[in-house]
């Protein structure tokens, strides 16, 4: 049924059809809305039998989930930023251990200096860890893919995180069509644990590996992720045999066919990606996008292919790694190896800078005349950074830089406080 | 099978030797169709103070359950030496998962359970004193507060001695560790510091809280079986002395958990819903250095240096201990005056 409604709301809505029988639920921004949607569901009886626990921290909500997936209990919790980062050592054991734990994670970054906006730091921070990661362009998809999530993660015995840019996709109220009960439990099978706590049958589960297996164990769960390579496709058509709506997958493309430049990101920044390039096209550039849905595992497969023709990409991505550059698109390099394509990174809204079309044309026009660096921070205020150095060149005692920089732009409320 | 008398026999003990006893007041590990939770065969040191506390406190938790249950550990030693796979001494469900979660993972293992309609499914979680009043104290806390239905039980050593005996919040003042090691004008672990989790946990208003040692496996199973028969969040916290941490002979670990119960520095009792019902009485007193002069980790406080004025402090917390609990049977008004920290901590 399509409603306007809340992205937030959407997954709530969405989860909750999907029947979770234990959440765990802590809060903070911007995640904070799915959680608490579910725990009125919860409440008023809706979704029962399920246990609604709130947790004193995202090492716990994570640690909770762990215990209830391996008695058999379809877990599922959301967080973002700092609580994942809280709950690192936590996501990494439910992914060592192989348990099925869904999970949303409302994009934000992290701090220092603190800031609850949208960017992809966090999901890159644990994208080492085991887990599936699958980053929804719209809270259209954002929905479906938690009922996906669910099938894949309890299929493969495989924590599957599903990321969703925070307040641009979490908080926006807009038209997603709602799923119905039967369509959801014909298409998603009560959990089957392949692994249980139960009297009846004790194991152990947890045990030390040491040198002698611990490579093979990691090698299985690689493997696991390879095989999710071709699941994730499968999962995604039989979802759209059952709505008729393409949601998921792993890679999406828009109008590269002939393109000499194609764009890769991830995330809801593809829709205003699409826009710009409409407009180039318009004034006659030959570009396209290609969106990544699964970011773990990679699929370089289907990456190289939708990209090798083209010899020039531009990966712009809202997070990169400090010291050296962007993360996707050391990806992308990966699987480009010997194709002879050209790849530039663009690191872009960081912190929630706005990436606006305009910033997009300017930088797709200058791509188009091969005018792109290595490596560009999209709109960065060289004025402000370079002031800074200035001071810090100066003299020792030159202060905390966040600070001095807020102070150079002439504010220092810090927008969002207290969340 | 037909149930073997079993001879234990007194040795300067008060413990009451099973064959005096009538069948339905044996010891649970006297019944030869005891469930083995934690079986033979399992690595840890000889003497193991921790391994004993498992072995009674989850056999007595099995029969408490017939049998409906399902243990979570914490990293650590019993931990580490149950499980070098593939090799494990449980013959019950087990889940390790982390160092610091394990009430919590307890807390998602029972909310499983009564989603699925397995309320008769108990759950025990446990872990060493670091993983408990360290590391893993927020989730605990947590498990708590929520009263989720999990009993926690502490087997405490007093050090991390999974990583090589340091210190850590249960360490006892002056005692040696890798990391409070016996140098300097104040030797070993530092006074006015340190965690006490029964009281702590007590403090939690939750069903159930008591303290045991491995010297009176008769008592630790009782307190298992009292704790079985509460739902809601339970802490049981199990003296359990370490050879090798607190370098003590490995035959001599019943006798020194029991005079930590005699002189008064680890006190017995039970509570339920935040206040004391009953406490071990001291059998007979005993000083404090009879306890302190079997473990290496206080030798720097006898021998050609002595430091008797350390002693004395030592000493003046057992006292405390006894005067707060009413340890002594002749000690007047035992419960009514609690002591502040700083009186303690002094
Ligand atoms: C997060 C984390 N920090 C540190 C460790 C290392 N570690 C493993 S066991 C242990 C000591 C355990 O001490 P305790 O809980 O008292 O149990 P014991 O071994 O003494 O029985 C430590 C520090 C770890 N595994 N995980
Ligand atoms: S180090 Fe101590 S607690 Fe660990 S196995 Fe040895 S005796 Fe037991
Ligand atoms: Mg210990």
């Amino acid at each position: 049924m399509l409603t306007q409604i809340e992205g937030s709301r959407a997954i709530a809505e969405t989860v909750a059809l999907c029947r979770p029988e234990v959440v765990c639920a802590y809060p903070i921004s911007p995640q904070t809305h799915i959680i608490e949607a579910v725990g009125v569901m919860v409440k008023e009886g809706r979704l029962a039998p399920c246990e609604f626990i709130n947790v004193e921290s995202e090492f716990a909500a994570m640690s909770v989930a762990i215990g209830a997936s391996a008695a058999g209990a379809r877990a599922y919790t959301a967080t973002a930023s700092q609580g994942l980062l809280y709950m690192m050592e936590a996501v990494y054991n439910a992914a060592g251990l192989g348990l099925p734990i869904v999970m949303t994670l409302a994009n934000r970054a992290i701090g220092a200096p603190i800031n609850i906006w949208n960017d992809h730091s966090d999901a890159m921070a644990v994208r080492d860890s085991g887990w599936i990661q699958l980053f929804a362009e719209t809270n259209q998809e954002a929905a479906d893919l938690h009922v996906q999530a669910f099938r894949l993660a309890e299929e493969l015995s495989v924590p599957v995180m599903v990321c969703m840019d925070g307040f641009i996709l979490t908080h926006a109220v807009e038209g997603v069509d709602l799923l119905d009960q039967s369509m959801v439990d014909a298409y998603l099978p009560p959990y089957e644990p392949r692994q249980i706590l139960d009297p009846d049958n004790p194991v152990s589960i947890g045990a030390m590996v040491g040198p002698e297996a611990f490579q093979e164990v990691r090698y299985l769960a690689h493997l696991r992720q390879l095989d999710a390579l071709h699941r994730i496709p499968v999962i995604a058509e039989e979802f759209f045999a059952a709505t008729g709506r393409h949601s998921g997958g792993l890679v999406h493309s828009y109008r590269t066919e002939d393109a000499d430049t194609i764009v890769v990101a991830m995330g809801s920044v593809l829709g205003t990606i699409k826009d710009a390039v409409d407009i180039r096209r318009d004034s006659g550039e030959r570009i396209g996008v290609v969106g990544i849905t699964s970011f773990r595992p990679f699929p370089s497969l289907q990456v190289r292919e939708a990209l090798r023709h083209a010899p020039q990409v531009v990966v712009l991505e809202k997070a990169f790694s400090i010291g050296h550059g962007g993360v996707l698109a050391t990806d992308i390099s990966m699987a480009l190896q010997g194709t002879g394509c050209v790849v530039r990174e663009v690191v872009a809204g960081l912190g929630g800078r706005p990436i606006t079309r305009l910033s997009l044309e300017k930088l797709f026009y200058k791509a188009a005349r091969g005018e792109l660096g290595e490596l560009l921070f999209l709109d960065l205020d060289v004025e402000v950074v370079d002031r800074e150095l200035a001071r810090m060149k100066a003299g020792r005692r030159s202060g905390p830089s966040a600070e001095n920089v807020l102070r150079d732009l002439g504010t220092t409320r810090v927008e969002g406080q207290g969340r | 099978m037909t149930k073997r008398p079993i001879r234990f026999y007194q040795v300067g003990s008060f413990a009451v030797g099973n064959r005096l006893l009538r069948d339905d007041e044996r010891t649970v590990q006297s019944d030869p169709h005891r469930s083995n939770s934690i079986d033979s065969g399992h690595r840890a040191c000889q003497g193991c103070g921790e391994a004993l506390g498992a072995r009674y406190a989850l056999d007595a938790a099995m029969r408490a359950t017939q049998g409906q249950l399902v243990a979570v550990n914490a990293t650590g030693c019993l931990e580490v030496f149950s499980t070098p796979y593939p090799e494990t001494s449980w013959r019950i469900p087990w889940l390790h998962s982390l160092f610091g979660n394990a009430p919590a993972v307890a807390t998602g293992v029972s909310a499983a359970l009564r989603v699925k309609g397995r309320s008769d499914v108990r759950v025990v979680s446990q872990g060493g004193d670091g993983s408990t009043v360290d590391i893993g104290f927020g989730c605990l806390s947590g498990m708590f507060e929520r009263n989720d239905d999990v009993l926690y039980i502490c087997y405490d050593n007093e050090g991390y001695m999974n990583t090589g005996v340091q210190r850590s919040g249960a360490t006892p003042p002056a005692a040696r560790t890798a990391t409070t090691d016996a140098v300097g004008p104040q030797p070993g672990n530092a006074f006015g510091q340190g965690k006490d989790l029964p009281r702590i946990a007590m403090a939690h208003d939750i069903p159930y809280v008591a303290t045991a040692t491995v010297a009176d496996l008769h008592d630790l199973e009782a307190k298992v079986e009292r704790a079985m028969s509460f739902r809601g969040a339970r802490y049981l916290h199990v003296l359990v002395p370490c050879p090798l941490g607190w370098g003590s002979a490995s035959n001599e670990t019943i006798h020194i958990a029991r005079l930590a119960k005699e002189t008064g520095l680890f006190p017995v009792f039970e509570a339920e819903y935040g206040t004391v019902t009953s406490v071990s009485k001291i059998r007979r007193r005993t000083p404090v250095e009879e306890y302190l002069k079997l473990q290496k980790r206080f030798a720097h406080l006898f021998g050609k240096n002595p430091r008797p004025e350390i002693v004395t402090h030592l000493q003046e917390i057992a006292n405390r201990n006894i005067e707060r609990y009413g340890l002594l049977d002749t000690a007047d008004a035992p419960l009514a005056r609690h002591a502040t920290t700083a009186e303690v901590r002094s």
